[in-house]
């Protein structure tokens, strides 16, 4: 398991790592969506991810929906330059809030709070 | 395609089960094929993602859990270009059916094929050896010498 979740300011964040494809991509689709059932907003950090396709980025807009649905924030954090080439493919790049580092996601979500 | 592929030299063929937990191997065997060939990090990452993407195509849309079987890429290159071919042996499948969602709607799924045809130079779709399954063919003009 290339996963890690813990509780960080208030905020369930979610370490991923490796290859989202195909085949992880269920895996990582039930580990966001457990994240969103606990009314946390989420941080989902990147930056340990090699590869990702349309099945991770699939995963992922599934749990920006969910976490839409229920009045949390999803944002992702510390994406690498090949994984936003395939956001940008996907034209999502500005559907996602995208932070440079754990640290101003903390920042900007809480300033975002008030 | 503008014209028919010539002076085609073979650079690799891997033959697999169509599952998704084959598809970290053979991602590791492309990426090196590619860097061999001299293409850059991103180039070979684009590559990558064209070919895992049509290869979860034929997983998730031509074959089916009960009715699976082999999928097989290869590569080869020509002076200008890399050519790559994802064969299967499923049934054939309507060309003119295979399109990519509006991105506009944004919902989980149906990116696979827009990823391909905006990361290849030509893309087409042809029946498989005699007329048995299916065969993506896609080009790529080479960022470097041979």
């Amino acid at each position: 398991m290339t996963e890690q979740v813990r509780d960080e300011g208030g905020k369930c964040v979610v370490e991923l790592g490796g290859e989202i494809d195909l085949d992880r991509a269920p895996e990582v689709r039930s580990l966001l969506l457990d994240c969103i059932t606990r009314g946390r907003d989420v941080l989902v950090d990147l930056s340990r991810v090699s590869y990702i396709d349309s099945s991770g980025i699939a995963s992922l807009v599934e749990a920006l929906q969910s976490a839409s649905k229920n009045g949390i924030t999803l944002g992702l954090v510390a994406i690498s330059p090949m994984a936003l080439r395939v956001f940008e493919l996907a034209r999502l790049d500005k559907v996602f809030t995208i932070y440079p580092d754990l640290d101003a996601a903390m920042t900007t979500a809480t300033a975002d709070q008030g | 395609m503008s014209g028919p592929i010539t002076d085609e030299e073979r650079l690799l063929e891997l033959r697999f089960p169509a599952r998704p937990d084959r598809m970290a191997l053979v991602r590791k065997s492309i990426r090196g094929a590619a860097l061999d060939y001299g293409f850059d990090d991103f180039a070979i990452q684009e590559i990558v993602l064209a070919i895992s993407e049509a290869c979860q195509n034929v997983m998730r849309h031509s074959y089916t859990e009960r009715e699976t079987g082999d999928i097989v890429v290869s590569l080869s290159r020509t002076a200008e270009r890399l050519i790559i071919r994802v064969t299967d042996f499923a049934p054939t499948v309507d060309p003119t059916k295979i399109r990519s969602r509006d991105l506009s709607d944004i919902r989980p799924g149906g990116l696979g094929v827009h990823f391909i045809t905006e990361l290849m130079e030509t893309v087409e779709y042809l029946p498989g050896p005699g007329g048995v399954g299916n065969i993506l063919l896609m080009t790529r003009k080479t960022e470097v010498s041979p």
